[in-house]
C-alpha cells in the first residue's frame, strides 16, 4: 500500500503494517482526546518509524494516489485535533 | 482516502475530476490537464518566492533589533558614565528584552530556512511528476482505448493532484508561520519604538499568568544586575562611587 507523509512524498509499505499502522491511529485519537501530548508525541513516532524502517520511497515517475495520508512529521497535538479525531486517520 | 487526505486534496481532486469530465476526447483532456498543472506549477513557484521574500523582510528586522540592541547597550554606558544608573538599568532592561527577542527570532529563521529547503525539493519532485504525466499521456493517447485511457488518465492525473495538494499544505503552513512571525516581530519593534518595552510581558499576558511574568522579570533582572556590575568594573566606578559622578574616569563612553 502507498503511504504519504505530507510534506516529504509517498512510501510504499507492505500491507502487513496497515494494521498496526490503524492500531497506533486509534491509540492516537484517544491520546489527542485525552490532551496527553506525551503519549501523543510517543505513539506519532511510532507510526513515523514503522514508515521509515518499512517504507520504499515512491520512484518520481510513478503517478499513483496514496491509501493512506500522514500529517507533516511537525505536527503538533493543537493540529492534531483536527486529523486525528472519530476513525482517525485510518478508517476502521 | 481517509483524515488529511480528504480534506487537503478535495479541491484539487474537484478541479480534476470536473476537467475529466468536460472533454469528451481523452486526447484533449490529456493536454488540458496537462496544461492545467503547468498553469498550477507557476503558482507555487510564485508562492515560494513569496516565503522567501518574507524570511528577507524578517531577517531584516532582525537587523535592526541587533542596531538597537548595540544602541541601548551604548546609552547604558553613557548614563553609568554620568552617574545615571537609573537610566542605565533601564536601558539594559530594553535591551536585555529586545535580545530575548532576537533569540526567538534568529532560531525561528533557521526553522522557515529548512521549510523553504523543503518546498524547494519538492517543487522540483512536482516537476518531475507532471513531466512523468506528458510522458504517459503521449503513451495513453497512444496506446489505449477511449473508455480504457480515461480511468488511466484519471489515475494518473490523481497522483499528480495529491502531489499538488501536498505542496499547497506545506506552502500554507510555511506563510502561516513567516506571518506570525513578521506580526511579532512588528509588534515588538512598535513597542520598543514607544518605549514600552518593560511592559510587554504585561501587553502580551495571553498565555501567561502573574508567576510567568514575576519569573521572566527575575531572570532578567539579574542579568541586568549582572550587566551593570560588569559596565561599572569597566568604567571604574564599581566601588561603591555609582551614584557620583564619574566623568573622566575609566574608558570614555
Amino acid at each position: 500500500m502507498i503511504v504519504r507523509i505530507a510534506g516529504e512524498g509517498q512510501f510504499r509499505i507492505p500491507d502487513e503494517d496497515q494494521d498496526k499502522l490503524n492500531e497506533l491511529d486509534n491509540a492516537t485519537v484517544e491520546a489527542v482526546d485525552a490532551g496527553d501530548e506525551g503519549r501523543f508525541q510517543e505513539l506519532w513516532g511510532q507510526m513515523l518509524a514503522i514508515v521509515a524502517a518499512d517504507g520504499n520511497a515512491l520512484p518520481e515517475d510513478e503517478l499513483v494516489e496514496s491509501d493512506i495520508i500522514l500529517p507533516p512529521r511537525d505536527t503538533t497535538i493543537e493540529e492534531a485535533r483536527h486529523e486525528f479525531t472519530g476513525e482517525g486517520l485510518i478508517p476502521d | 482516502m481517509a483524515g488529511l487526505g480528504g480534506r487537503m486534496s478535495t479541491v484539487i481532486k474537484a478541479k480534476i475530476s470536473k476537467m475529466l469530465d468536460r472533454a469528451e476526447d481523452p486526447g484533449e483532456t490529456l493536454d488540458y490537464g496537462y496544461n492545467k498543472q503547468l498553469e498550477l506549477l507557476q503558482n507555487v513557484k510564485k508562492g515560494i518566492a513569496d516565503v522567501v521574500t518574507a524570511k528577507k523582510r524578517i531577517q531584516m528586522q532582525a537587523q535592526k533589533h541587533e542596531q538597537q540592541i548595540v544602541k541601548l547597550d551604548t546609552q547604558a554606558r553613557q548614563a553609568l558614565a554620568q552617574g545615571r544608573e537609573d537610566l542605565a538599568r533601564t536601558a539594559l532592561e530594553r535591551k536585555s528584552g529586545l535580545q530575548a527577542e532576537l533569540q526567538s527570532l534568529d532560531t525561528q529563521v533557521k526553522e522557515l530556512e529548512a521549510q523553504q529547503e523543503q518546498l524547494i525539493a519538492n517543487e522540483k519532485k512536482l516537476r518531475q511528476k507532471i513531466e512523468a504525466f506528458r510522458t504517459k499521456k503521449e503513451v495513453i493517447k497512444a496506446q489505449y482505448s477511449a473508455s480504457e485511457a480515461q480511468v488511466r488518465i484519471s489515475e494518473a492525473a490523481s497522483g499528480v493532484g495529491e502531489e499538488m495538494a501536498d505542496l499547497g499544505l506545506a506552502m500554507q503552513r510555511a506563510e502561516q508561520k513567516t506571518e506570525d512571525m513578521r506580526a511579532r516581530a512588528d509588534a515588538v519593534q512598535e513597542l520598543e519604538a514607544a518605549g514600552a518595552f518593560d511592559d510587554i510581558t504585561a501587553l502580551g499576558s495571553g498565555g501567561q499568568d502573574e508567576i510567568d511574568r514575576e519569573l521572566a522579570q527575575l531572570t532578567s533582572g539579574a542579568q541586568v544586575d549582572d550587566e551593570l556590575a560588569k559596565m561599572k568594573a569597566e568604567l571604574g566606578t564599581g566601588s561603591g562611587e555609582a551614584d557620583k559622578p564619574a566623568l573622566g574616569q575609566g574608558e570614555q563612553a
